[in-house]
């Protein structure tokens, strides 16, 4: 049994149908990615998992239990984390007040959490008192992906990470998704940067305006003349 | 020269403290709802309100004191949940007209209530009492009111800044949705929001009204708008702002007040020129100025709108 199962998603804005009924499935351990265009409805399939926007139809199961129609909050205690699209970090608090608020669920000791965390990117072990506002583009998405790692998921949620950072920065993301991977944390990765995300997937799927497409291993796709076609033709060799 | 502006500096002190405990009503929720609670200055008089049906009662004051804290914040906590929750995802203009329409509900009630008669406001033992503190001489409440407000603003950054909570409520202050990705329910801390806000107001109402013989159901309406005009002249959204401003325009209204006095003990003028007509004109040519000259306060951010 897959660890997140969506059947017929249906979500509409107003009177806009951003998804058409989609169904998919994330296994446990895998890297499963979402690639499509801009406007194609990746986030709002991510957002739809998180709780953020009601479904018209269709239902979310994690691990066996039907989570759509919950509130997030409900959903993140599951273990269902996000790094949402933009980064979003708390410009307001410190790199370590961020942290801490990601683990705002959480009764026991995180200190072990943080260490952690600051291991995997000791940037920002060096900021930690700093306001993450100031932070440059590269350590925000690091903190992002530091404060949803913060709640112990078992899925985490990444929306578009490499959007609008530099070359090298995009490749110490995409190291930390791989080491994120073999510590054994489920990850289904959104991205436009097809080529990078294929590369890393074991699964993926082709989001057409709100509609599924192809679907595939990230090694089939990857090799796809449509795919590269349509999605890899600008950023290969990248 | 000292001797004649002390007292006016003294009761501008006062009254400073006084519109900073409303003013950070209006500062909190703006900062997390981008709202201006208009309703606010009746909460305060709802306030006053309330201690004189509660003296009326009989019981002693060491009751009546804590209950009308306690009322005053399950109020603010009921007006949010009733007139501003619902509008949660609405234009901002909706919220504000509810607000608006809460402001008028609250008077009218109050004006059912008291039959639009001037209540007398008890008289507190001990603050009530006089003092005298070099060439004033005023009520004790004077000089406790600045003291307690710093305390106050003094707790409440301190939970702002180093809890849990108030962690939570600066980020939704930046963030719904992601906040509510962290698990915050966003409702509970926008409530803690309001109860504090008023649970000051009520503070501010029970120093405030002890210096007035009476209240009546337009009471809150000159205090709440120059604690409004104070936090917009701090910075809206920023506490410490909202503070100074208090402190600055309760300081200025009340020089200007005695500005006849101080100006004829002076020898500057050798009849009174009637200036104390202006201190309330005074307030609202800031707010103008303010507007005018630097739209986010003294310690204001940029606008910007949450997304
Ligand atoms: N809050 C919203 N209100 C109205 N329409 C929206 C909203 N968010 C997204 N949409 C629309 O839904 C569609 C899918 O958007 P989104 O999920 O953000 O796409 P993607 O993440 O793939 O770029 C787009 O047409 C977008 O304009
Ligand atoms: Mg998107």
């Amino acid at each position: 049994m897959s660890l997140l199962h969506i059947s017929d998603l249906r979500v509409s804005y107003g009177g806009i149908e951003a998804l058409k009924g989609i169904s998919l499935d994330v296994e446990k351990g895998e890297i499963v990615t979402l690639i499509g265009a801009n406007g194609a409805g990746k986030s709002t399939t991510l957002r739809a998992i998180s709780g953020l926007v009601p479904l018209k139809t269709g239902t979310i199961t994690y691990d066996g239990q039907v989570i759509s129609g919950q509130s997030p909050q409900k959903i993140v205690s599951e273990g269902i984390c996000m790094v949402p699209e933009g980064r979003r970090v708390f410009p307001n608090l410190t790199v370590l007040e961020n942290l801490r608020i990601g683990a705002y669920l959480r009764k026991d000791d995180i200190q072990p959490d943080i260490a952690h965390v600051y291991q995997l990117f000791p940037r920002l072990k060096e900021r930690s008192w700093q306001l993450a506002g100031t932070l440059s583009g590269g350590e925000q998405q690091m903190l992002a992906v530091g404060r949803a790692l913060m709640m112990r998921p078992k899925l985490l949620m990444m929306d578009e990470p490499s959007l609008g950072l530099a070359p090298l920065v995009i490749r110490d993301i995409f190291r930390i998704i791989r080491t994120l991977h073999e510590e054994g944390i489920t990850i289904l990765l959104v991205e436009q940067n097809a080529n990078a995300a294929l590369r890393v997937a074991d699964s993926a799927y082709v989001l057409e305006t709100g509609s599924l497409g192809m679907h595939g291993t990230g090694e089939e796709l990857l090799n796809d003349p449509r795919v590269k076609e349509a999605y890899l033709g600008k950023s290969r060799g990248q | 020269m000292w001797n004649t502006i002390f007292p006016y500096l003294l009761s501008g002190i006062s009254v400073g403290g006084q519109y900073a405990l409303i003013a950070i009503g209006y500062t909190m929720v703006y900062g997390i709802l981008r709202l201006i609670n208009f309703a606010h200055g009746d909460v305060f008089m709802v306030a006053g309100i309330v201690m004189v049906y509660l003296a009326a009662s009989g019981l002693p004051l060491y009751v009546t004191i804590p209950l009308v804290l306690v009322i005053t914040a399950a109020i603010g906590f009921l007006i949010e949940r009733v007139a501003y929750k619902p509008l949660r995802s609405a234009p901002r203009m909706s919220v504000m007209i509810s607000a608006i329409g809460v402001s008028y509900t609250l008077q009218n009630l109050v004006l059912y209530i008291t039959g639009g008669l001037n209540k007398q406001y008890p008289t507190i033992p001990w603050i009530s009492d006089s003092v005298t503190i070099g060439s004033a001489t005023t009520k004790l409440v004077t000089v406790i009111t600045p003291v307690l407000t710093i305390v106050l603003v003094v707790a409440l950054v301190l939970l702002i800044n180093k809890t849990k909570i108030g962690m939570a409520m600066r980020a939704v202050s930046k963030d719904f949705e992601t906040s509510q990705l962290m698990g915050i329910k966003i409702n509970s801390v926008i409530s803690v929001t309001f109860v504090t806000g008023s649970f000051l107001a009520a503070v501010g109402s029970v120093l405030y009204f002890t210096n007035y013989p009476t209240v009546i159901q337009t009471s809150g309406a000159m205090p709440g708008l120059k604690a409004f005009v104070a936090a917009v002249f701090g910075g809206i959204g920023s506490i410490p702002g909202a503070v100074i401003g208090a402190f600055i325009i309760g300081i200025m209204e009340n020089i200007i007040k005695g500005l006849d006095v101080i100006l004829f003990k002076a020898g500057v003028i050798s009849k009174p020129l009637g200036l104390a007509t202006f201190s309330d004109a005074f307030t609202f040519a800031l707010l103008i100025i303010i507007l005018v000259v630097k739209p986010t306060g003294l310690f204001g951010e940029k606008a910007t709108d949450k997304v």
